[in-house]
Order: structure tokens, then sequence, then C-alpha cells
């Protein structure tokens, strides 16, 4: 069975190499059923490597098949192999599970544009770079997948490109990530330099000989695979791309910028936990970032208007969460945050589809209002998707946050202040969601008459999804239920192996006081209830208080409208100065110094000759001075050096 | 056979050049086909010689070694290692595809445009193939004149000024070549008594450090030029905008590389003190070039001088690869020289093809194209993509290797170097937007017709090697490896006497990489 590892990224590029070449040549409906249907046998195959990988000892539960060699230069030997482990057994289901759903969905979303064909390739083409990102069995082997989904990121953020706005932000997504891709290279050049090898397993054997807890190395080379992750994973300072990136289709929101390629970045850094754990002011670094992210970005999220913008800010905000996790060593709980995000995220970003499907591609919340009478399936889903994602007990978004919570108030990287802070995210995670949801499906209707004729619920293959997204972000949280609530806490059982001992700590003892998680559970409970009521008060009681309420507070809500103004700080600070700089160079060094210096011995040289022509035909003119500029060159380089 | 091979693949264009010759001029089409059929000859006699290389020998290969001009010890030498076989393949292959690129670029003198392609590819081939000095000379001078003929006869409107400036900053560095060669000769003389211009026998002579640093100088001096590396590519620019596609193609594609080949097997080996004393200002010229190159690309409005200036940055990246004197920095920047050579080849080809449909460059003129000619828009795409170096192309391969070697070399000029890459994406993406993006303004851009069978054909097999190189480069770097290594011994030979000279005493490597880590500052990590 382990043998057809590959056989599942495999599948996804062979559709996409069959529609890409001949998509002219099929129909639609082969073109769908194909990039479906690769993608729909790829997650059986990944269901069954799971049911295998769990019939294995614990201690054995890592195979890796080879493929063929591909870099070899010396020490440098990288091989075309994928890694199945319980890490990558987990992300290929999260991958191929919900990617499925949403190509599903996408037959219905996408069912009108004239471009159909194309956009079911790069969805292909993306599966098969997120499933070699995930199951790649060394550094270099996950950079292709790394950069491979950003580059299918770039092509469908673009997807409608001959509207400005979208191939701007498909650009700035590439250009981003591609500075987080820089951190990422240099990170693993001197990991490689370091430990010689950069293939996980290795690495992960060498590790405690080659590094030194908290040495330079090993802290450097983290903090730039930690900035890599920082483009990938839309945190600070380059998490801008991601709410541009809404430009896209919105299969390609659920799919690329919430389920799974934005989560590349969490993914990289637990799979490399164990250097992680080795380097404490990186993960110091990582959570507060993290923290800081999740906690901006929700405020951000309070004052947008648009439906998917909204969604987008809650993305890097919950990134923001499992960054923290990583960086107070909770990996499995941010894996595990990971996961239950997949469902819940997914599902609000279809279910805004859905929304904006009905609306006749309406956005603007300050346009909807009263759906839920309309749309009733699409309602109840993203009530079930904002419970999860809010926190609301015993939802799978509710253990996986709470996990993180407390690790970040326990452990030993952790501190009180970033619980504070995550618990405050979590108040304000809740209040925007519930926002969306008045705004969107309660409240009077706030759209004209020609839009509410076209107001329908979406077909099957769209709602279908839609509810099993739904139940999956009900009952996804069930295999981590953490001890203290009675649970096995079997996720993070299973991804044990994975895991490395934390330098300096004893191993997991477990039998801490549970009276504190309790405490900290309760306030969680109060502080969503809390949250909502608030929601509940302004955008479905008294609507018209908001106005006040803005006019109140005009600055903050600027502020938060215009989400602080990094994006034209970095345009000024930036971007701008290059590009100035560039043409600085072109036009006066390029131009006017360099070839004004050659353009001008030229001339001399022209001259010269012309004189040194009346004493003494024949000359073999320019050589010879020629000659002379580079014998002076010489000497003058060797005088002054 | 094996001796007589190297002569019959370098001299088959000249054959070529004889058959032309007899066809009348006004029979457009046969000189056209029996251009393109010597070039395929051609690509594929060189093809033979991949099957009868023997990979894991050591020295040079196919070697002939007669005497010419006796009394001077000048030697008809012909000899090629892996590196030389490669450089000989791309010569070969992408001068058959800018062939077939030109049959309906070339306007008026077709006779003598196709007679200027095949001198050319029998100058370029002589260069990689030469083993003996003033051979090498020759043919590096040679090719001066039919690439002078390319740029000025059949070249853009101010083909005349690019012309000359091209041959002028060429012949510069060329002319302190042969008063370095003439040097070496005597100096040879003065130590064994005998005049030779062979490179094998003039390699490894014991030449003093100083005078090691002012042969470097007058060779290095040439070759940079020939890269060309900041601030002697002034002439790129103008060259590749006025040049015909054809010219592009093989200036970009071959003739660049022979600065770099010069580098490798003169430079290095024969004055191995003066390489560890020069690696110093030759990396940070590259690192400026890298940057430089970049920068200056992303806000050119014609799209060849864009693609000018990327060469510029992308021939840095290969100078500072070979500058790291490690084996992932040199390989790198050999499998390099061959990257670009075909994405920079393929970039100016499709830039071509719609200069013959439109007759401009300027991004501006453009806009939408991605729905108005989607094949050839994907195809720019996959070229773009291989050009900025995305993994699964061949450009990831020689820059990953590359700047994993200059790592090791200098952590500051990989840093920087590095930069580049995102630079690249920066300009390429900013040009495909407006060029492909966005909706058909223009209304002479309505009528455009997508790709034609022959314009697919030109470019399928580079597509193909894009992805080849890209996903299985094992061979290549396996054929590479064994020859690498010598040229690192060559060069290893200079390192005691540097030492010597400047008092160093060798360190533990591993200590240097740590002391290498620890001088880079985390910021700007966060």
């Amino acid at each position: 069975m382990f043998d057809l590892i590959f056989i599942v990224p495999l599948l996804p590029l062979i559709a996409f190499t069959i529609n890409g070449l001949f998509r002219n040549k099929l129909s639609k409906t082969v073109v769908q059923s194909l990039a479906v249907g690769s993608v729909g046998v790829s997650f059986v195959i990944s269901v069954l490597l799971f049911v295998e990988l769990i019939g294995l000892d614990p201690a054995a539960r890592s195979i890796t098949q080879v493929l063929f060699a591909w870099i070899p230069v010396g020490d440098l030997q990288l091989n075309i192999a994928y890694l199945l482990d319980p890490l990558s057994a987990v992300m290929i289901l999260i991958v191929t599970g919900v990617g499925l759903l949403i190509h599903i969905y996408s037959i219905g979303y996408m069912a009108h544009d004239p471009d159909v064909k194309r956009f079911f390739c790069y969805m292909n083409l993306f599966m098969f770079a997120m499933l070699t990102l995930v199951l790649g069995d060394n550094l270099i082997l996950l950079f292709i997948g790394w950069e491979g989904v950003g580059l299918c990121s770039y092509l469908l953020i673009g997807f409608w490109f001959e509207k400005k706005s979208a191939a701007d932000a498909g650009k700035k997504a590439f250009i981003v990530n591609r500075i987080g891709d820089f951190g990422f290279l240099i990170g693993a050049f001197i990991i490689f330099w370091a430990a010689g090898t950069l293939q996980f397993n290795e690495l992960r054997a060498v590790a405690p000989e080659m590094f030194v807890v908290g040495g330079s190395a090993i802290t450097l080379a983290t903090l730039f695979l930690f900035f890599g992750a920082t483009g990938k994973s839309a945190q600070i300072p380059l998490y801008i791309w991601l709410p541009d990136a809404m430009e896209g289709p919105t299969p390609v929101s659920a799919l690329i910028h919430a389920a799974t390629m934005v989560t590349a970045g969490v993914y990289m850094i637990v799979r490399l936990n164990f250097l992680f754990v080795m380097a404490p002011d990186t993960m110091m670094v990582i959570a507060i970032v993290g923290c800081a992210t999740a906690f901006i970005a929700a405020t951000i999220g309070l004052a947008q208007n648009d439906i998917k913008r909204v969604l987008a800010y809650s993305t890097v905000s919950q990134l923001g969460y499992m960054m923290m996790a990583c960086g107070v060593a909770a990996f499995t709980a941010g894996i595990f945050h990971l996961m239950t995000h997949a469902f819940f995220k997914a599902l609000l970003f279809l279910g805004s589809g859905a929304v904006i499907h009905s609306m006749s591609n309406e956005q603007d919340m300050r346009k909807m209002g009263g759906l839920r009478k309309h749309i009733p399936i699409t309602y109840k889903t993203m009530l079930v998707g904002t419970l999860a994602i809010a926190g609301f007990p015993l939802m799978s978004g509710f253990f996986s946050k709470d996990e993180i919570l407390w690790k970040a108030f326990s452990s030993g990287q952790g501190h009180w202040a970033l619980w504070l802070m995550g618990i405050l995210t979590a108040g304000l995670t809740t209040f925007y969601m519930f926002r969306l949801v008045y705004l969107t499906f309660f409240g009077e209707r706030r759209y004209d008459d020609h839009v509410a004729k076209h107001v329908h619920e979406s077909p099957k293959s769209m709602t279908t999804p839609l509810i099993v997204l739904a139940a999956l972000s009900v009952i996804g949280g069930l295999i981590g239920i953490p001890h203290a609530l009675g649970g096995g806490a079997h996720f993070k059982k299973f991804l044990a192996p994975v895991m490395a001992a934390i330098p300096g700590e004893t191993a997991h003892g477990g039998h801490h006081d549970m009276t504190m998680e309790y405490i900290l559970m309760a306030i969680a409970i109060s502080i969503f209830a809390a949250a909502w009521f608030l929601a509940r008060y302004l955008y479905r009681m008294n609507i018209d208080k908001v106005t006040s309420l803005k006019a109140s507070m005009a600055g903050i809500h600027k502020m938060l409208l215009n989400k602080y103004w990094v994006d034209e700080f970095y345009g000024a600070a930036i971007v701008r100065p290059i590009v100035n700089g560039s043409i600085f160079l072109w036009k006066i060094i390029d131009v006017l110094i360099i070839d004004g210096i050659a353009n001008g011995l030229g001339y001399i040289a022209r001259d010269m000759s012309q004189t040194f022509r009346r004493v003494q035909t024949g000359f073999v003119r320019g050589y010879m001075v020629a000659f002379l500029f580079g014998v002076v060159l010489i000497i003058g380089y060797l005088v002054v050096r | 056979m094996d001796n007589m091979i190297l002569t019959i693949i370098t001299f088959l264009p000249v054959l070529g050049v004889l058959a032309i010759l007899l066809i009348p001029k006004e029979q457009v089409v046969s000189i056209r086909h029996t251009t393109l059929f010597f070039t395929l000859v051609t690509f594929v006699a060189s093809l033979c010689l991949i099957f009868r290389f023997d990979p894991v020998a050591t020295g040079m290969q196919f070697e002939v070694n007669i005497p010419w001009i006796e009394q001077f010890g000048i030697g008809y030498h012909l000899g090629i290692d892996s590196i030389s076989l490669l450089l000989i393949l791309l010569t070969t292959f992408l001068t058959a595809i800018a062939t077939l690129s030109t049959f309906k670029a070339v306007e008026h003198s077709h006779r003598g445009f196709y007679i200027s392609i095949l001198l050319l590819e029998t100058g370029m081939l002589g260069v990689f193939a030469a083993l003996d000095l003033f051979m090498f000379y020759v043919f590096w001078e040679i090719m001066l004149v039919p690439m002078y003929f390319l740029i000025g006869i059949w070249g853009g409107t101010r083909r005349i000024y690019a012309a000359i400036k091209f041959v002028l900053f060429t012949m510069i560095g060329s002319l302190l070549m042969l008063v370095a060669i003439l040097v070496i000769y005597f100096q040879y003389h003065g130590l064994n008594g005998e005049f030779t211009t062979d490179l094998i026998k003039l390699t490894g002579m014991p030449l003093a450090r100083d005078m090691q640093m002012w042969l470097f100088a007058a060779f290095g001096l040439a070759f940079i030029i020939k890269v060309p590396m900041w601030p002697f590519h002034t002439w790129l620019p103008d060259a590749h905008v006025e040049a015909p596609t054809a010219g592009s193609v093989i200036l970009a594609g071959v003739l660049l590389k022979m600065g770099v080949y010069g580098f490798l097997r003169f430079c290095l080996p024969m004055f191995p003190i003066a390489t560890f004393e020069f690696i110093p200002i030759i990396s940070i010229l590259a690192v400026i070039g890298i940057i430089y190159g970049a920068l200056v690309a992303m806000v050119q409005k014609d799209i060849k001088s864009l693609v000018a200036f990327s060469s510029v940055s992308h021939m840095g990246f290969i100078m500072l690869g070979m500058m790291t004197l490690n084996l992932q920095g040199m390989q790198g920047s050999i499998l390099q020289m061959i990257n670009h050579g075909i994405s920079t080849g393929a970039l100016f080809l499709l830039v071509g093809m719609i200069y013959e449909r439109r007759h401009t460059r300027m991004i501006s003129e453009y806009g939408g194209l991605a729905s108005q000619m989607p094949v050839y828009s994907t195809f720019f795409m996959i070229v773009l993509l291989s050009s900025i170096g995305v993994p699964g192309t061949n450009g990831f391969v020689g820059e990953f290797l590359i700047l994993l070697g200059a790592w090791k070399f200098n952590a500051v000029y990989a840093i920087l170097a590095a930069t580049g890459v995102v630079f690249a994406a920066c300009y390429m993406l900013w040009m495909y937007q407006r060029v492909f993006y966005g909706k058909v303004t223009n209304p002479a851009n309505q009528t455009l017709t997508d790709m034609s069978l022959r314009e697919k054909i030109v470019l399928v097999p580079l597509i193909i090697l894009i992805f080849w190189i890209g996903v299985y480069p094992k061979p290549l770097l396996n054929l590479l490896e064994p020859s690498v290594k010598a040229v690192m011994a060559q060069v290893e030979v200079g390192r005691a006497e540097y030492n010597a000279y400047h008092g160093i005493v060798e360190s533990v490597a591993s200590e240097i990489e740590l002391s290498d880590a620890e001088n880079v500052k985390p910021e700007g990590t966060e």
C-alpha cells in the first residue's frame, strides 16, 4: 500500500497535464470529471494510507518512498522522495478531503464562467503542489511545493486577469511570497552547511549533535525559516497580500487562502519542530509575532464591509493563533487548530461564496441583510461555521483554540500576556463573525429589487460541501478533546512521534493542576458570550446605534477601515524608493556615466587618431588607444590597491 | 573517428556556407532550408559526442593535436571536457533553433544573413573546442565579424551605433588578451626553451605571483567585458535591442557564456594564485551586477532591453557561482550557463514573435494579450518561470546551487544575491502583467494571431528542456562533476602560495562557517 504514496500528488498532476494540453478539445464535463475525479481518488488513497499507517506500531510510522535522485552534488544529495508519517498523513487528509469538497463546490460556483476549464487546470496544479509540499521528505522538495502553491495562488488570484485589481493582487501575492521565500532559502543554506543534510529524518537525527541549543547558527536558521513562513502564512510583516488575494474566485479563497496553502508556514515549522525547539529566542519571536498578528488582524476585521475581506482578516488572525501555538512549543495544538480551521474557514468562505452567488456578485455586507429566509441552508451552515470559529463550547474551534490558549498560558515558553492577547482576540473574533452573520442574514433587506429577483439557494453541488463541512466543523474537534474534559487527546498521541522533546524540560508529566485550566476555560466562554451579546445588541437589536457609535469613534474606525495604512507605508517606504532608485541607476549611472565614459573615450580615440593620422598614416586607430587605456586601468588598479 | 569528430562539427557550418554560395541569392527558401539542414546536421553530430563521451575519464577527450605553424609552436589542438561538451551542445542546439525562428524575420540580403549565422556557429564551436591559445584567439575574433554584420545590417534603427559599440568593447578586451598570450608565450620559452601556445602545456607552468596578476587581469578584462559584468555591461542592452531575434538568441545564449568559459578554461587553471587574489573583486562585481541588472531591468520600457538587463543579473549569478570555488557553486554556475541559454534564448524568441507581428517592443504598446493569444501567453509564462527560477524548472536548480555555494563562500554576498531572486519576480511579473493582463486597449492588438505551428516547433524543445533539467538534472550534474573537480584541483594549486603571501593560516572549516553565520545580523528577519 505504501508504494502508492506518490500516486496521491501525481494524480492531480496527470489531470492537470491532460486538461492543460487538450482543454480545447475536451468538453467541459470531461475536464471537470478528470479534475474532480483525480482529487477524489487521491482522497481515497490518502484515507487508505492513513488506515494503513494507524495499523503500524507508533514507532514505525514513518515511511519514505524514494522515487529518484534529484540534485546530487557533492555532500548535497537531494532526492525526489515522499515521507509519510503521522503529520503528513493528517495533512494529506485535510488537503485532499477539503480539496475534494471545494472542487465539487466549484462545479456549481464556476458553472457560468467561460474559462472554467482553465480554472480546474490551475486547481489541479495547486493540489499537486500542495501535496508535494506536505509529502516532501526534504526541505528543498518541500520548497518545490512551497513555490508551486505560490505560483498557483498567483494564477488563481489573477484568474480574472482582465480586471486590473485582480492582476495587481496576484502579482502582489507572488512578490510578497518571494520575499518570504528568500528567508526560507537562507534558512535552508545555514542548515545545510551546519548539518550536512536537508532530509527531515536525517536532520532530526543529527540536529542534537550539530547544533547547540540557543546557538547562533540554529537561531539564525530558524529565524530565516520563520521569515519564510510569515510570507506564506500571512504573518506580520508580510500578511498584506492575503486580504488582496480575495480578488480570486471564492473557491480559491476557501481552498488556498484559508484551508491549505496559507497553513504551509505552520506546517513547515511543525515539520521542523525539532530544530525550532533548539532555538528559544526564535520561539519567543514566533509567539509574539503570531500573537500580534492574531490581534491586529482581528481589529481590522471589525471594520471591513466586504464579506470576504472580513473572512480574510479572520484567516490572518487565526493563522496568528497557529503561529502562537508553535511559538509556545504547542505544535500539536497548532496542527489541531490548522485542521479545525480548515473545516470551518473553508465552510465560511464557501458559504460567503454562496451568499455572493445568490446576491448577483455583491460582496458588500451593507447591501445585504435578511437573507436567512431566502437561503436557509447557507445560513444554517454559516452559523455553524461562525459558532465553530468563535469557540462555542464543544464545537471544533472551541477545543483547538482552547488548547492553544491554555498552552500559551501554561507552557514553558508561554506567558500570561500571550494568553491575555489571545483571549481578547477570541472576543474580537466572536464579535466580527456575529457582526457578519447579523449584517448578512438578519435585519431588513438592503438590496434593490433587481438583485432580489435573483436571490436563490445554491445548487446541490454547492450546498452538499457546505453541509459536510458544517458537520466536520461540529465534530472535528472530538478527536482532540483534552484530558481535562475527559477526552483521550487522541490527536496529540497520534502526532507524538513527530514531535521532539523540548530541551531542558522533562518529559511531559501531564499531571498538572487542572483547576487553572477550568478557570481559563470559563473565562473564554464568558468572553465568547459577552462578545456575542454585544454583536447581537448592536447589529441585531439596535442597528441604528452603529452609526452613532462609528461617529463617536471616527478616528479609530477610519484607522481600522484603512488597515492601519500599512500598504501605504510599504508603498512609500519600500516600493517607491526602489523604483526611483532603479530609474536613477538606469538614467544616471548607466546612460550618463558609464556610457558617457565609453562614448567619450570613443570620441577621444577618433580625435586622437585623426591627429595621429596626420603624423603617420596607416595607424591602426582605436586599437592602440584601447590598449593604452587598458594598461592604464590595470596600473591604476595595482597602484590604488 | 574520435579524433576527427570535433573538426567535423566545428567546420560543418563552413561547409554549409559553401553550399549556400552555390545557391542563387534569389532562391530564398532553399537558402533557408540549406542553412537549417546544416545547423541540424551539426546538432546531430554534436549529439554523437554525448554517446561517445566517457563520463568518468578525467582530462580532455576527442583530442586532436597536430602541428600547424611549427616554427611558432602553434598547434591545431582541439579537445573537450564535459564543460565544453555541454556548451557545444548548447551552441548547436540554439543555432538550429535560432535559424528556424528567422524564416519570417529576415527581410533583405538573405544569403548574407544565413552565411553570417553559419560562420558565427563555427566561431563559437571553435572557441569551446580549442585547446591552443592561438586557435582560441583566432576563433574568438572571427566570431566578432559575423556578429557585427548581424547587428549592423539586419538590426534595428540604431544598429550602427550598437554594432560599433559591441565591437569596440570586445576589441578593447581581446587586444589585452592578445598581449597576455604573447607574454605567456615568451615566458614559457624562457622557462622551457620551447615555443608553444598549447593550453595543456601552458597550464601548470610555474608563474610568479605578480606575473600571474598581470596576466589574469589582461585575460580577465576580455572575459569580463564579454560576460558582461558591471560596469562593462552597457554594450549589451544596445546590442540586444538592435540585433535581430536570431542574433539576440545566439548573443545571449552562447556568446555571453564565452566570457565565463574563458575564466574556467584559462584564467583559473593558468593563474591559480591570481585567481585567489581576484576573487574578492570579481565576486563583488558579480553581486553588484545581480542587483543592478535586476533593478534596472525593472524600469525598462522596451521588453528586449528588459531581458538584456535581466541577463546582466543572471550572468552575475553565474560568475558568483564560479568564484565560490566549491562544488555546489561551480556546478550550479555551469548548469546555469546552460539554463540561461535556454530561458533567455526562449525569451528573445518570444519577444521576436510579437515583434514580427507588431514591429514594436514597447511594453506600453501591449496589454491584454492573454485573452488574444492564449497559447503564446502560456509559453511566455513557462519561460518566465524558468527565468525567475521557480522550483520545478531548470532555473531553480542552477540558482539554488549557486546560492548554496555562495553561502559557504560568503554569507553576506549570498544574502545580497538572493535579493536578486526577489527582484527578478518583480520585473518579470510586472512586465507580464502590463503585456498580457488587463483588457486589449490598443486596437492594433485586436488582430494579433496566436502562435503558428513553426513557432511552436521552435519553442517546444526549449520548454521540454526547461522541465527536464528542472526535474531531473542528475545526468548533467553527474556529467559535470569530474570536469569541475579538475578545475577546482587546478586552482587549488595556488592556494598555498596565496596563503603564504598573505600570512594566512588555514583554519578548521567548521569554524569559518560559524563565524560566517555570526556575521549576519538577524535584523530584518521578523
